[in-house]
């Protein structure tokens, strides 16, 4: 490949305390944390919000809002990165990670090898089940010590960190084990299948 | 678990392609569109936006997001960018670039927040400042439906020196084919305005808007404060979810 054209008189930041280990290729740091989704931010209520696990068309496990909150919590600060080139260091969540939820579930493995997340306002996201146990991925209810808010995707998000934020669906409500990676949401309209930041797998063929 | 299995086509990577500024517009005094050579542009729809690449010449570079403002026919391809105080990239398109400069950019990306002149029924848009982008490209893009539904556009604006495109927007209102331009001021109007004088607001929104019997496709795009209010006050009021589409540009305004 050629050598991109100069910009001329294009300084940029350089920021100095972004630490290159952290930040992946193509991204910024930002101190605020700015909002995506694609439509209005549903109004939930909670004495009506359920949490499930499915595999395929069957019915896995279904936790009320109480039942979810009872289960044992899990600390996080972590990374995130944005498809949109921002990302926000150590970042601090709380929430049920999936290996939790497979053993309140009394599954001593996942049943499928891919997942798809369903939300609330219809936004789905997939990716391989190895992205989601063994501490990669929770159920988030927290962010920064406080109950998290709708338009960060409250009461409960997906927070997948080492991905792009868009596979952290917000309004998460049911996950569907399947035998066969499908694409979700964003993931039809051109999106990366997997999105790694690492390897700037922003858009389909990344 | 193999992650092998994946069956999935490997679709072609989007390819930066080099943009030439060929033309710089003022808008404001915080905005200027440029008008950019592309070789090799695919073409896109409206509402949809590219990656913008900045190399600095020891190397370094910087990359943003900016919605496409000129309709899919147009021969070259425009972004209007706003200048944001203490921004990386922003302050560098947005005052310093000249015809002849040269920067990447791919796309188009985004295949949700889109419309086309070949879709039917109201048309209801929502633009808070830059957020006017994506949405000018849909006006543009109308003027080549043969019998446009009725279309109303609500921009928010801080002062009538901030409107961007307001002379096109006057000229598109003026043609008669059913184009409805509203605009409101947040901070402070002319003597004489006609227009709203507050924020974008569910009254506001109740008042001017498309009943919710004509289903009006709905695009708001802007900061996320005016977002989150026309989004939650129009679903409010009954419009379904699926036919309200948004784009946000900024930052929450506030800690989340
Ligand atoms: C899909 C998409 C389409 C976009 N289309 C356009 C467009 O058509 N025109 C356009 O001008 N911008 C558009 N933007 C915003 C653009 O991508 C940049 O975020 C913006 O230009 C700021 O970049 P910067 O490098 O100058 O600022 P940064 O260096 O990234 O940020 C500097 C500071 O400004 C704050 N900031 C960033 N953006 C905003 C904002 N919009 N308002 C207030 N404060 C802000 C940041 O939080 C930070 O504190 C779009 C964004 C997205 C995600």
């Amino acid at each position: 490949m050629s050598d991109p054209p100069v910009s001329r008189g294009f300084r940029g930041r350089k920021a100095p305390d972004a630490p290159a280990d952290r930040v992946p290729p193509g991204q910024h740091l930002t101190s605020d944390f700015p909002v995506l989704s694609a439509g209005p931010t549903p109004q939930v209520n909670l004495a009506n919000w359920t949490f499930a696990l499915q595999n395929g068309g069957n019915l896995l496990r279904k936790w009320s809002w109480a039942e979810f909150e009872a289960l044992p919590q899990t600390k996080v600060t972590v990374d995130i990165h944005c498809v949109t080139t921002w990302s926000k260091l150590d970042t601090q969540w709380q929430g049920v990670t999936l290996d939790t939820l497979l053993e309140a579930a009394g599954l001593p493995q996942a049943p499928a090898d891919f997942a798809m997340i369903y939300c609330d306002g219809g936004y789905t996201t997939n990716m391989p089940v190895a992205d989601l146990i063994s501490g990669k991925a929770m159920v988030a209810t927290r962010y920064g010590g406080k109950p998290l808010t709708p338009e960060h995707g409250g009461p409960a998000r997906l927070l997948v960190p080492h991905l792009y934020f868009w596979k952290s669906a917000k309004w998460a409500r049911r996950l569907r084990f399947m035998e066969k990676d499908e694409p979700g949401f964003w993931e039809s309209l051109g999106y990366h299948i997997y999105g790694d930041p690492w390897r700037e797998q922003r858009y389909a063929g990344d | 678990m193999p992650a092998t299995e994946t069956v999935v086509d490997a679709p072609r990577r989007l390819p930066w392609r080099t943009a030439e500024v060929r033309e710089v517009i003022a808008e404001t005094s915080r905005v200027r569109s440029l008008v950019l050579d592309v070789p090799g542009w695919p073409g896109h729809r409206a509402g949809q936006h590219v990656d913008v690449r900045l190399t600095a010449d020891d190397g370094y570079q910087a990359q943003r997001s900016y919605s496409i403002a000129s309709a899919p026919e147009a021969a070259h391809v425009m972004l209007t960018v706003e200048q944001i105080e203490e921004g990386e990239v922003s302050p560098y398109l947005a005052m310093d670039v000249l015809p002849g400069d040269k920067f990447e950019l791919r796309g188009p990306i985004g295949g949700y927040f889109v419309w086309t002149a070949k879709l039917d029924g109201p048309l209801f848009l929502v633009a808070g400042g830059s957020g006017v982008v994506p949405l000018m490209a849909m006006l543009r893009d109308r003027v080549r439906a043969p019998n446009p539904g009725p279309a109303l556009l609500l921009y928010s604006s801080r002062t009538g020196d901030d409107i961007i495109y307001r002379d096109e927007l006057d000229r598109l209102a003026a043609r008669g084919d059913g184009l409805t331009v509203v605009h409101t001021l947040t901070r402070g109007h002319p003597p004489g305005w006609t227009g709203g004088t507050r924020r974008v607001d569910r009254e506001m929104l109740a008042a001017l808007g498309f009943p919710v019997a004509a289903s009006p496709r709905i695009y708001i795009c802007g900061p996320t404060p005016l977002v989150e209010t026309a989004a939650a006050a129009l679903h409010d009021l009954g419009h379904a979810a699926d036919r309200i589409k948004t784009e946000r540009f900024g930052p929450t305004g506030g800690p989340p």
